[in-house]
């Protein structure tokens, strides 16, 4: 898996440009335009990123988030579910910059390759902020009878947290 | 919700550490905390640009019209009512390409697109028809080929092998979406049996 997993990338960018020359495009300068994007998008998560961090950092050093898993664990336990990873499962609905966020806390506190490291970041990635895509689309065509959209959103985000804490736990 | 979230857990967070003593330990981690991002942010800034930079050549090929074909059998099946109106197809074709290449900001307009168009010929004004269900869950679990942000935020914080997690997270997101599919379905079910 490991193996599969480091030739992606490499594999990735080489076919992309190869394609890119194939059919002739200015592939350098495509780069530039798109990289200036990137540098955009960090400027505007970094607001973000010190306002949850803030708040998770003192969370932490206050004593509360290990009173609370502690205090939960009997629960957490019986389901062999990581407690650590508990506040990242309940921003992921609301906020998308949150969520990043507060994985990115995670992973540094806990360690990036470790196994709670890890579950943080494929629930970070696994699916995108629930509630803000649902309100979006619903707006823009000023819907208001929602046919419980929300259970079939929700139980897609519950599935693929448990299958990211699955995958990494068994 | 952050206003209100983000608010009270600083303050509890003052509060619990009265108690348990730990008041010193709260000072010093407000100022690590920005430490903390700063240097998370500066490699984050790299590998963004890196990966947005690659992702613009993406986007100028005719690598998307190429899986825009190859996507439409799979696309016809979620969507029966609407496989033949040809301009909601193709907007919910370009969503859903967008979405798989993480292009966040060519996806959300496509989206918004197809909601339109799938308002014109929806029965019911006020409510969500079948095909908007199957749109918006489609994109409440996204799947993505090269998830950026995560092997940015990954090697940012010095990981032995930021793409390890691509395989997990491409299964995790796949049962993901399957769930949400099928239970849309089921509920589209119900409502046309009543």
């Amino acid at each position: 898996m490991t193996y599969f997993s480091s030739m992606i990338i490499p594999l990735f960018i080489s076919v992309i440009l190869f394609i890119g020359i194939k059919e002739k495009k200015n592939v350098f300068d495509l780069f530039i335009e798109g990289a200036k994007e990137g540098l955009k998008i960090t400027l505007k998560l970094f607001p973000t990123l010190i306002g949850i961090f803030l708040a998770i950092y003192m969370l932490r050093s206050s004593g509360l988030i290990d009173f609370i898993c502690k205090s939960i664990s009997f629960i957490t336990d019986f389901f062999n579910i990581p407690s650590e990873i508990l506040p990242l499962a309940l921003i992921k609905p609301f906020s998308g910059s949150g969520s990043i966020a507060t994985a990115t806390e995670i992973m540094a506190n806990y360690g990036v390759d470790s196994t709670i490291g890890k579950i943080a970041a494929v629930i970070m990635g696994s699916s995108e902020t629930t509630f803000y895509v649902i309100a979006l689309y619903m707006g823009s065509v000023k819907i208001k009878n929602t046919r419980k959209i929300i259970i079939p959103a929700l139980l897609a985000d519950i599935a693929s947290i448990i299958t990211a804490i699955i995958l990494f736990i068994i | 919700m952050l206003n209100f979230l983000w608010p009270i857990l600083i303050i509890i967070s003052f509060l619990f550490s009265l108690i348990n003593g730990s008041i010193e330990n709260i000072n010093n981690s407000i100022f690590e905390s920005i430490d903390k991002v700063i240097n998370i942010t500066i490699t984050l800034a790299g590998t963004m640009c890196l990966w947005c930079g690659l992702m613009e050549i993406v986007k100028n090929t005719s690598l998307i019209n190429k899986l825009k074909r190859l996507l439409r059998p799979f696309l016809n099946w979620l969507f029966p009512e609407v496989k033949n109106d040809e301009e909601a197809m193709e907007n919910i074709s370009i969503n859903t390409i967008a979405n798989i290449f993480g292009l966040g900001n060519a996806s959300t307009p496509a989206g918004i697109k197809a909601m339109e168009s799938l308002q014109k010929i929806n029965n019911d004004k006020k409510s969500l028809s079948n095909s908007m269900m199957t749109l918006i869950v489609l994109n409440t679990a996204s799947i993505e080929i090269i998830p950026t942000t995560v092997i940015a935020i990954r090697s940012s914080l010095n990981s032995q092998n930021p793409t390890d997690i691509i395989v997990p997270l491409w299964i995790s997101t796949i049962v993901g979406t399957l769930t949400g599919i099928i239970v849309t379905k089921l509920i589209i079910k119900r409502s046309k049996n009543k």
